[in-house]
């Protein structure tokens, strides 16, 4: 006797939830030959600014977390990427039309940036903090702290790859991040957000949404209340007037890459997500 | 804003039940009332919010809602300064658009009466006029667990002190037990308090705590009960206490009000508070308002919200509504 087939639902991943959209829309996801792989919710305006409410609620804790603390759960992240890698490869080869060892050799360079951004959190402040002389009995230490919200439109011509080159490091630094996922490879997107609801990251400080990135990322753009944008992905939309947009409300705008060597490891990556605090403080009384 | 006369609300009240507010007599009349249907009143609720209100409607009801608010602060932690703070918000509530209109009321601690009015200056005076009154919860709020001598006390010092409305607590625990004739005299007594030397009278809110009532039927019974005694507005819930004001129980209270004033011709004010914190929500209330007892009572005489987070989020809709993108916690004040 032959199984019923047991189809899953992708649907959007918003402060630690799993909702529908809020506009009861889907869109077809299509493999690489044009067959059928799945319904993803198509996410609107709505869904974006509550995951702007989520990501704001999600701030002050993730933010306020031991750096240290915040590696530990950014590597555990990878822990739980290694577990499923046979999900993730066979998602994107069938996705990407790849081979099982062109989608495998991909989920592993994904596992490798979360380990390599994870180590950075507790010695990322030492690098691009620093104790700055000045004329007097003080110190004088700047210190690199989160910019908050971070809307990042993720790289669109990959699955897996490009969305942890550019989340992982706006979390490094303790933003919480609103990612609006490749249109044409959703899949992975929401596979990686069932990651992170099972791992350590608090509800709201990842938000995954799935549609399109032209009818999404300008709302994200002129919402007062995202500090940043990282318009990586962003290369086909009109990026400049989401750029314009942004500086309404003076975000920290990180322009479109091209390419499939978007967003490469780099710490330039997390110092672009920070806001530089200078303290003085008296050396000594005598 | 006055408060109705004395005389004609305990005449009206005896005409009513045909006999003196004894527990008997009240017990008679309360219980004589038909049920609630608990589940067709709260599918009733469930569809009038359903409506979808949009642009200007949506635009209309915002600035209604921020007119109908009594922005409350009810905190031990109160100080003078939060108080003058609050009312700069009420007066002011968005200082970057002069076109917000003012909130109806500022409602805090008897104590607090006097830095309220001190604060409020030219702006204190009748909300139906643009201008903003001092609400002052009174009477042990919000247990009312104290004796009689000490709520009359309570109010009249808050009544001395400027405050152009009482919001009094009735004694859940007599009601509970049955002791109508007692509630219906404390809140005559009350009204009695409300009382100014030169013969007109704070407006009094009556906080059946729907919450403590735990059914309907109690609710519709402590709604007649506070409208027989005096009461000008019948107010849910203190905020204190979880569940606060929800729609189904606002819902019932409209009715009430509705029955009393095809029975009376007096027309009583509802004011839901606590747990009201989305202008969707909000807007909710002014649809059930507006078909249970007319649009007539859309106004700060006969309806208000007992609220502090939901201004902030009926700015922001407002802020949005004008310039088109969505506005964040950063662009209104920290309460």
């Amino acid at each position: 006797m032959s199984r019923l087939a047991v189809p899953k639902t992708y649907k959007l991943f918003i402060g630690g939830a799993f909702p529908r959209s809020e506009s009861g829309r889907t869109y077809e996801v299509r493999s690489a030959d044009g067959g059928f792989l799945a319904n993803a919710a198509k996410a609107s305006r709505k869904d974006a600014r509550d995951a702007v409410v989520a990501a704001r609620g999600a701030v002050a804790g993730w933010a306020g977390a031991t750096a240290y603390n915040r590696g530990q759960v950014l590597y555990r992240i990878a822990e739980l990427l290694e577990g499923r890698r046979a999900q993730f490869a066979a998602e994107i080869e069938e996705a990407e039309g790849l081979t099982r060892a062109q989608a495998g050799a991909q989920v592993d360079e994904a596992i490798d940036r979360w380990v390599w951004y994870a180590g950075w959190a507790d010695k990322f402040a030492q690098v691009a903090g620093n104790a700055n002389p000045v004329a007097g009995p003080y110190f004088n230490i700047s210190v690199p702290e989160p910019t908050g919200v971070v809307a990042i439109v993720a790289p669109q011509d990959s699955s897996l790859v490009g969305l942890v080159s550019a989340v992982a490091p706006a979390l490094v630094a303790g933003n919480a991040v609103i990612v609006v996922a490749s249109e044409r490879f959703p899949l992975s997107a929401i596979s990686l957000a069932e990651v992170l609801a099972t791992s350590d990251v608090p509800k709201g400080v990842v938000n995954v949404l799935t549609g399109s990135p032209a009818e999404i990322a300008p709302w994200l753009a002129s919402h007062s209340d995202v500090n940043a944008l990282d318009l990586v992905g962003a290369g086909e939309l009109d990026w400049v007037d989401l750029e314009i947009a942004a500086a309404d409300t003076l975000k920290r705008v990180l322009r479109p890459e091209p390419g499939p060597d978007a967003a490469a490891p780099a710490l330039d990556r997390i110092a672009a997500f920070t806001e530089t605090k200078t303290v003085w403080h008296t050396k000594s009384l005598r | 804003m006055s408060g109705t006369s004395l005389v004609t609300a305990r005449e009206r009240a005896l005409a009513v039940l045909g006999g003196e507010p004894d527990d008997a007599t009240l017990r008679r009349y309360l219980h004589g009332i038909a049920g609630v249907d608990a589940v067709g009143l709260e599918q009733r609720a469930a569809g009038l919010g359903t409506r979808s209100i949009k642009t200007s409607s949506k635009k209309w009801a915002l600035d209604r809602i921020i007119s109908l608010v009594d922005l409350t602060t009810l905190e031990g932690a109160d100080t003078p300064g939060k108080v003058r703070s609050l009312v700069a918000k009420a007066m002011n509530p968005d200082p970057a658009d002069a076109t917000t209109p003012r909130v109806a009321a500022v409602c805090v601690y008897g104590d607090m009466v006097p830095h309220a009015v001190d604060a409020l200056g030219s702006v204190h005076g009748d909300p139906d006029d643009g201008l903003i009154s001092v609400a002052a919860v009174a009477t042990a709020f919000p247990s009312g667990r104290s004796s009689l001598e000490i709520k009359l006390a309570d109010t009249a010092e808050a009544v001395a002190n400027g405050a152009d409305e009482i919001d009094m607590v009735i004694d859940r625990g007599a009601f509970l037990a049955g002791r109508y004739g007692l509630v219906f005299d404390q809140i005559a007594a009350v009204k009695e308090a409300c009382r100014r030397p030169d013969g007109t009278s704070a407006s009094l809110k009556v906080i059946l705590e729907t919450g403590e009532l735990v059914t309907y039927d109690n609710v519709r019974r402590a709604s007649w009960l506070s409208i027989l005694a005096g009461g000008d507005f019948i107010k849910t819930s203190t905020g204190k206490v979880q569940p606060a004001a929800t729609l189904p129980v606002t819902l019932l209270m409209l009715e009430v009000v509705r029955d009393w004033h095809l029975m009376t011709g007096q027309r009583i004010g509802v004011k839901p508070a606590g747990g009201i914190r989305a202008s969707k929500d909000a807007i909710k209330y002014l649809v059930t308002v507006a078909e249970t007892v007319g649009e007539e009572w859309l106004q700060p005489h006969l309806f208000r919200f007992g609220a502090s987070s939901l201004l902030n989020d009926v700015l922001l809709q407002r802020q949005k509504m004008a310039t088109g993108h969505y506005s964040g916690a950063d662009y209104v004040t920290i309460d």
